[in-house]
């Protein structure tokens, strides 16, 4: 290595420096050591006590754990199908040809940049049981059943569906990229389609859709990974990490912080965490597979 | 020039032995913002004006019990922390706090002596243990407010509050009000769940226990049970359904759309602070305040007393100083006639408008008291059956098991054995395990019986 290179690593690796250490200090360091953590006794204000597996025993024998787990799956197993299938919808509605098509557009990515918590104050009017706008729609048409609406928030019940519509609000990113999908699949394909007599379903079930898959496969996975970590909105809508009503929305992330930071038990709530990394990625591999089959790269 | 680099860089990074007016600077983080935060920083302007060696600055804190928890495990935490009660105890069971028995001795008296200025409700709040780790900034006792006005329309004597629970179950009854024709409730007299924030007191108002000092007995002790199955009785009368509807429509609590102020409710248990608030949010609202009905003769003036308290967290870099505060804080002039001349404790409660913890109160402070019903909240500070957050180390974990009961039960989700039944195991599980913790950090290990931490080989100083 000439002087003139060993000058330029030297430069390169000053430049890259800051990035190495931020990644080192503030990402690595937190996550080895949450690691060992998960199996120590830990509190935060003392050394941490090697116990082995003992925090992953308890955590199989933990009621409140396994409820905020099933809370959890089931506010994905909805929000994460319906998300997907409503911001796909919106993408293309959005990538038709009509005037005014950019306010369109707009007006359907704001609420995505609208501040979590400012959204989620808003959201707790609309599910207000007496004079929220939801209610106030509602009523008169179960009004007819003989029906009153729910509570929403209000009610165990339904607490975690009032959740899963609040999510559908906040489609604005993935329907940008679904959209960034739709516009890149070639016009031709359609021209052909439609000179071989394709109707609008044949062409969305055998071009658009096989075109798109990968980015409805990154949409899946980004999704599995966000609806398993959701926390800000629950813990402004229902007043903290209690999960309030009776738990019911007690779900992962939030039982995690209270654990870590309100009970102080950080080698029982590193252990958790890791629990849900493991699982994550036990989905996302499972996705990878089951979804292998018809994601299509082209080109 | 290097020279002159060095004191600048000096200057710049604000070291170089201490500040540059020579006093000793005092952090000090406190929950309070608006007009509770001004008022602490009233008195912190009287103490920094009294003497001339120390500053103390003033840092209003969310999340404080959180932050200063993180703070003090990273060494460098504020030399004066405002936490909560309920913190107290978890602190020093982790060795977070600096024990203030020293300071104490150091002012020529004893621990036992210091307490005794207190309301014993007061003065018995920051000893665990056998030492003293925190000692009350302000106080409150939750008491019964009543609406006068809807006691009137409800053909109810509006001077006579009820005295008994029965009493309160009657009037709750005569002052709910339903729409004739769909049958939704327009009024309620009490609610257990509005607002709910003293509920975890209601065992002991029955006479129960959550816990004896030594193991967890919220499903074991009598009166427990007793309690629950009244609060689930209000759901059962008035309808699930029909209170969720009423209920959700209720505003913030500082707010006009409070079910209070709006008259949706006529009887919560609220504290000291409501006053302050009534007038903010409901002026001229014609009210009242008694002691909690009691369920039992034996326990008449059962009472719910509060304090935010004062504490030095382990590390604190002046904590000298930060005790001068603090002493500063729990003093008084017995002596004062006007609000100029009120001191420490008693300039914080007048403008906070909240009870002195302090046995002794200026003759100011007693007659011109801005609640008009401040005699009612000293006198039940001073009830032998007044009680506080129990002194148990995993408070906060407690309390959440327990506000799932009453969430279980109220909502009739379970029936309250089963509810209490889960929490019991829940919470003594918790408890045993917190207890090995600390023994395995070296830390105490025993119960709250302070007589025990020699024997077990208490490691605080």
């Amino acid at each position: 290595m000439t002087s003139r290179e060993k000058h330029d690593l030297r430069c390169g690796l000053a430049f890259c420096a800051p990035w190495f250490i931020g990644l080192g200090v503030f990402m690595m360091y937190p996550v080895v050591a949450s690691l060992f953590y998960s199996f120590c006794d830990y509190s935060v204000l003392q050394s941490p006590v090697w116990i082995g597996l003992e925090n992953y025993h308890r955590m199989a024998g933990d009621a409140v754990f396994w409820q905020s787990l099933k809370n959890t799956l089931f506010y994905a197993a909805l929000s994460l199908p319906l998300g997907m299938i409503v911001s796909l919808l919106l993408a293309m509605l959005l990538n038709t040809q009509v005037r005014g098509m950019t306010v369109f557009r707009v007006i359907f990515y704001l609420p995505a940049i609208i501040p979590i918590v400012a959204g989620s104050m808003l959201w707790l009017w609309i599910f207000n049981g007496q004079y929220g706008l939801l209610n106030w729609a509602l009523r008169p048409i179960l009004g007819v059943l003989g029906q009153a609406p729910p509570t929403w928030l209000a009610d165990p019940a339904w607490a975690k569906p009032a959740l899963v519509l609040m999510s559908l609000w906040g489609v604005g990113n993935s329907m940008v990229i679904y959209l960034a999908g739709l516009q890149d699949v070639p016009k031709e394909l359609y021209e052909s389609a439609e000179i071989d007599g394709a109707n609008w379903w044949g062409r969305l079930w055998y071009i658009t859709l096989p075109m798109i898959s990968p980015v409805i496969y990154f949409n899946l996975i980004m999704g599995i990974i966000g609806t398993l970590q959701v926390f800000t909105q629950v813990f402004v809508m229902t007043g903290g990490a209690e999960g309030a009503p009776a738990r019911s929305t007690l779900f992962y992330a939030l039982y995690l912080f209270s654990t870590a930071f309100y009970d102080l038990r950080m080698g029982y709530a590193s252990a958790m965490a890791w629990v849900l990394f493991v699982l994550i990625v036990a989905l996302t591999i499972l996705a990878t597979k089951l979804t292998e089959k018809w994601v299509y790269y082209s080109g | 020039m290097s020279r002159i680099s060095a004191v600048l860089l000096c200057l710049l990074l604000g070291g170089c032995g201490g500040a540059p007016d020579g006093k000793v600077h005092v952090s000090y983080w406190e929950k309070w913002t608006g007009a509770e935060g001004e008022a602490m920083q009233k008195v912190v302007d009287q103490f920094n004006r009294r003497q001339d060696k120390i500053v103390v600055e003033y840092l209003g804190i969310s999340d404080l019990a959180r932050k200063t928890l993180i703070a003090t495990a990273g060494g460098d935490p504020p030399d004066v922390a405002g936490i909560w009660l309920a913190n107290t105890y978890t602190f020093a069971d982790l060795n977070a706090l600096v024990p203030l028995d020293d300071f104490i001795r150091g002012e020529g008296t004893t621990p036992e002596k210091w307490a005794e200025r207190y309301d014993p409700v007061y003065g018995d709040m920051g000893v665990y243990r056998g030492a003293t780790w925190a000692v009350p900034s302000t106080p409150s006792v939750a008491v019964l407010y009543w609406n006068k006005a809807m006691f009137r329309a409800a053909g109810l004597d509006p001077e006579h509050p009820p005295r008994t629970l029965a009493e309160l179950d009657d009037m709750a009854e005569k002052l709910t009000k339903r729409d004739p024709q769909t049958g939704d409730i327009t009024q309620l007299g009490f609610l257990p769940q509005e607002p709910g924030w003293f509920a975890w007191a209601f065992p002991q108002w029955f006479g129960g226990r959550l816990w004896d000092g030594q193991e967890i007995t919220i499903g074991t002790a009598p009166g427990n049970l007793e309690c629950y199955q009244w609060v689930q009785k209000y759901t059962e009368k008035y309808g699930l359904e029909p209170i969720k509807a009423f209920t959700s429509g209720f505003g913030n609590f500082a707010s006009p759309q409070n079910p209070f102020f709006s008259a949706q409710i006529a009887m919560v248990f609220q504290g000291v602070w409501l006053n302050n608030y009534i007038r903010q949010f409901a002026p001229g609202m014609e009210y009242g305040c008694a002691p909690w009905p009691a369920v039992k003769p034996e326990l008449a003036d059962f009472a719910d007393a509060e304090a935010d308290m004062l504490a030095i967290p382990r590390g604190a870099k002046h904590p000298k100083e930060a005790w001068e505060f603090i002493k500063f804080v729990s003093s008084l002039n017995p002596q004062a006639r006007s609000q100029k001349e009120l001191l420490g404790m008693e300039l914080l409660c007048f403008l906070q408008e909240k009870n002195s913890p302090l046995r002794q109160w200026s003759p100011f402070f007693e007659q011109h008291h801005p609640h008009p019903y401040i005699e009612l909240f000293r006198r039940l500070a001073q009830s032998p059956h007044a009680v506080h957050t129990p002194k148990i180390g995993i408070w906060e974990e407690f309390a959440s098991e327990q506000g799932e009961v009453f969430e279980k039960v109220r909502l009739l989700m379970e029936p309250p054995a089963a509810a209490l039944a889960f929490c019991q195991g829940r919470v003594a599980e918790r408890w045993a395990e917190h207890r090995r913790s600390l023994a395995r950090h070296g830390l105490y290990a025993g119960t709250a019986a302070p007589q025990s931490s020699a024997a077990e080989g208490h490691p605080f100083p």
